[in-house]
Parts: C-alpha cells; structure tokens; sequence
C-alpha cells in the first residue's frame, strides 16, 4: 500500500492492481499498422485509463502493453478505423481486482 | 473447477454466461426452481472481473437474495446523499439525510463489488448452480437458427442447453456475433475510472458525519469533469473511499486529458481534497458504463436466448441506476426460462415473455423509456454543466459577499450579465427541452 499523494503517477497505481498475465496470448490485437501510422488522432492512446497503447515515434509502431489492460473495452470504440481486434483474456487471465 | 481442470457434464436446462449480478441472480431463480443450471465466469472467482461506484438498492436485490443484508459483506448503508456541482475552485452543494433510509428495508448500501459478488455466487451455489470459473464462453453455439449451447475455452469445452441467458457485461462481444446488437458507439458508453482510497473508520465517521455502519455518497457535476458530459462520485465504505469519475467517450475523445488525469485533478479539487486526505491508496480501476439508454437496447431475446444486466444495457445512467436492473432482468430470464421449460417451447415466442416482465413487474424498461430523451439532451446542451455551474457559483459568491453594494444591485448585476452575455435565448430552450427529456 503506498499513501495516497497527488503526484503519484500512473506507474504507482498499476502497481497495486493485480494481474494474472497471459504470456502466451495478447488479447489486443492490432489488425493493420499501416493504419496507426495514417491515424493523425490516436485516441486510443490517450482514453486509455491504463497507458496500454504507446506510439514508438522511431519505429512508427503502435506499441501494446496488454498485460497492464484494465479490460475495460474503450479502446475498441474510440478507435475510428475500428482497427483494434479486442476481446477479453483467456478465462483466468488478466486483471483480477481485489475490491472492485 | 477452472479451464485446466477436468470435463463437465455437456448438457444443462440453462446455462447462464457472466457470474455478475444480473447472471448470478438468473441462475439463483433457475436453480432454485430445480432446473440443471451451469454459471461460466472467466474471473478466477466471481467479482474479481466485476467494477462498480458501488450502490447497491436493498429492495430489488432482495426479491433475489431475501433478506441479503443481515449476513453480507455490506460496507455502509446510504443515510445521506448529495449532488454537488463544482466549479474549479467551489461547491455548491445540495444533500438530503434521513436516518429512515436504515430503518425497516434500508434503502441502499454502499457496496465492493469482488466481496458482494462472491456472496451472491455463494447463494447461487447453495441453490443448486453449478458455477465454472477461469472459463471464457467463447461462442454461443446454434443448431437451426437457434442458441443451444456455449464454445469455452476447456477441452471439450461444448456444453449444451436449450436456453443461454446471456449475461456477459457491457463489452457485448457474444451478442454482437449473434447479430443481437451493433458495436457500441462513442454515444453509447462513458469511460470511468476508481480509486479505493483506504482511511480509517473513526476518520470516515467523523468527515461526513456517520454513526458506525451509516454512510454518505456525493455526485459531483460541473468541473468534476472539466464540464464534459459525466459525473465524479464518491462514496463512503466501512475502511475505504471509492472516489471515482466518467465521462462519455463522445466526449472524452475531444479532450486529451486521460482517465487518469481527470482523477488526479479531482483529488486534488480543494474540496475534495480535504476528504481523502491521508488516505492510502488500495486499487485503481476502469470500467465502462452502457449510456445508450432506451434507444439503444439490443435485441433481449431470440430462439433460446435471452440477453440481461449490462449485456442489455439496461442501465439508468440519469440515476446511477445499473445493478438493480441487472439483478431484476436476471430474475426475470429466470421466471421466463422456468416457464419455457414448463412448457416445453424455448422459442421466441415464449422467451418474449422475458421483455414483457421488464415491461410490466419491474420499472426498468419504463424508467428507460421516461429518459429515451435525456441521452441526446447535453448533446444539444453541451455548455449545461460549463455554464450554469459557474453562473450558480459566481451568484452565491456574490450575494454572500458583504460589502458596500446593496443586495438589489447585486441581483441586477447578475441579471445584467446574464442578458449582456445573450445567454436568455439558451436558457430557455435548456429549460424548454430540459422538460421535455427529464419531467
């Protein structure tokens, strides 16, 4: 438990929750690359409540850490491509809360 | 039993996909009816999946679960609620405190979702349900045109029944394949996020005034968030806050301010501020709510399928109103599948009963109905929670500031700025409309 302090970021808060990762499948699929390269807005980056998508300026790819996914399911609808193959981890995988 | 572990039997009356409140209170009333009813849950355990405010209403979950509120894992009970609207740096603020929302059938609980949830499996199972965890429904299966059973993600993992309640939460991956609903729209959702803010019970009761056991929410509009369309809340647990914020994503993604963000800036509000402090952080969540409302309602039922809670969308964003329609569509699957079973006919035409009882025995549908206009109402308002918050603010300042003016000139002055900024022409086609969607 860490205390609650307003310059806590991001990092901190993800720390608490607790996951059970799936290695062998991410649940976030990216269906074409070429299209996040096109996409001027990328709002999937920004209404994500957990930073799970990163745009790597040098690589020109759109990167998914799908283990931090709080499976919330807004990425798939703000995305205007609809280029985002979502679904939910395999049973027992993913973000299992403590409270809720 | 978990996705690894050994084969089940292939065939139930009912099998029911999401061990959230509305699938566990659909098993509950099927099991306890004595049909063969099968709960998946892809959690570890129920709950573990499941996000909410939490205010959990006494009278709905009791035409489930009895009497649940003598022996469940219930934080406080809701004796006082507010609404306040925020500016950036005030609150006005309106609440209403009756002890007689704890007497006789307390009106409502503050509640954490994993340990109610697990409860309320708890009662599924001693009904008689059989409840599969670790275990994602990867397909509804169907056999001439009709649902039969559910694909998982087990070896073997087919299991058949004539009825599947589907009850798989606001992300509605299975009835979009059956065709029972279209993607959700920006429209359709509002993105939150939550964070359990651990403080000690003495410091609790004495912020907001509780007795032991008694407890207080807040919902917050206006600055709460940056006057998007959404609310802030914040509600009081046993040992913890859940302070919490949504915004509607045809909102949200006009802004670049994250979810998480829109949280921090609300902790560090000066009036909420004093509220949480020294607390400790225990768990930050997300979670979608269906706002989509009336207009936006899936197909609830089909050949041997019936669709309920988030799933259907049935919630009353207006109100906060999700888990007491989640619950009672559940119950009403339940009634409807018990009589298709009866009758032998797992058609549509038996299983519209289902809509029918939403209709008439529960007030979801007409509640739903009343807003089918208030969902596109701040789409035409978008200035409501911008402009009147701050007009309201700056008024109250104004007249409770003592100094050599009169009160006369004050209310003038108000008046004039309001009719020298051209704002009367909005104002009242917000009151005209406003009628029109909420009365």
């Amino acid at each position: 438990m860490i205390a609650e302090d307003a310059n806590q970021g991001l990092a901190d808060k993800l720390y608490l929750v607790k996951y059970e990762i799936d290695e062998e499948n991410c649940h976030l699929i990216i269906k074409d690359e070429e299209t996040c390269r096109r996409c001027e807005e990328k709002p999937c980056i920004d209404r994500c409540p957990a930073e799970v998508y990163r745009w790597v300026e040098d690589e020109e790819i759109l990167e998914v850490a799908y283990e931090n996914c709080l499976e919330c399911g807004a990425c798939q609808i703000v995305c205007p491509y609809d280029n985002i193959d979502w679904s939910y981890p395999r049973g027992g995988f993913g973000v299992a809360y403590k409270y809720g | 039993m978990s996705e690894s572990e050994g084969a089940i039997a292939p065939k139930f009356d009912v099998i029911v996909v999401g061990a959230g409140p509305a699938g566990v209170a659909a098993a509950t009333v099927c099991a306890r009816a004595g049909l063969e009813t099968i709960v998946f849950e892809r959690g570890r355990k129920p709950g573990v999946k499941n996000v909410m405010g939490g205010v959990l209403y006494t009278r709905p979950t009791a035409e489930v679960f009895g009497e649940f509120w003598k022996d469940a894992p219930l934080e406080r009970c809701v004796i006082e609620q507010n609404a306040w609207i925020l500016t950036e740096d005030s609150a006005i603020k309106l609440g209403y405190r009756s002890r007689q929302f704890a007497e006789d059938i307390p009106n409502s609980f503050t509640v954490l979702r994993v340990r109610i949830d697990e409860y309320f499996a708890q009662q599924a199972e001693a009904a008689g349900a059989l409840i599969i965890n670790e275990t994602k429904v990867d397909e509804v299966l169907q056999e001439d045109g009709r649902a039969a059973g559910v694909r998982t993600g087990r070896p073997e993992g087919e299991v058949y029944a004539p009825i599947v309640i589907i009850a798989e939460g606001v992300n509605c991956e299975l009835t979009k394949a059956l065709d029972m609903q279209s993607d959700l729209r920006l429209e359709d959702a509002a993105s939150t996020v939550k964070e359990i803010i651990r403080l000690d019970r003495e410091v609790i009761e004495d912020r907001f005034s509780l007795g032991p056991e008694e407890g207080a929410t807040i919902e917050m509009y206006g600055a709460s968030t940056q006057g998007m369309l959404g609310t802030a809340f914040l509600y009081t647990n046993q040992e913890s806050i859940s302070l919490g914020v949504g915004v509607l994503l045809a909102d949200a993604v006009k802004d670049h301010t994250t979810p998480f963000d829109m949280l921090k800036q609300l902790k560090q509000h000066p009036v909420v501020a004093p509220l949480i402090a020294g607390g400790e952080s225990g768990e930050y969540m997300s979670h979608l709510i269906p706002e989509g409302g009336y207009n936006r309602l899936p197909a609830l039922f089909g050949h041997g399928v019936m669709v309920v809670g988030d799933a259907a969308q049935l919630v009353n964003g207006l109100h906060r109103e999700g888990s007491n329609h989640a619950i009672l569509s559940g119950k009403m699957a339940a009634e409807t599948a018990i009589e298709a079973h009866e009758k032998g006919d797992f058609s549509a035409k038996t299983l519209h009963k289902y809509r029918q009882r939403l209709e008439k025995e529960a007030p979801t549908m007409n509640d739903l109905r009343k807003y089918r206009r208030a969902t596109g109402f701040m789409e035409r308002h978008p200035w409501m929670l911008s402009l009147y918050p701050q007009l309201a603010a700056d008024s109250i300042a104004d007249m409770m500031t003592v100094d050599p003016e009169t009160k006369r000139t004050k209310q003038w002055n108000i008046v004039k700025d309001v009719i020298r900024r051209g704002w009367i022409p909005r104002m009242v086609w917000d009151a005209i409309d406003g009628g029109r969607s909420l009365i």
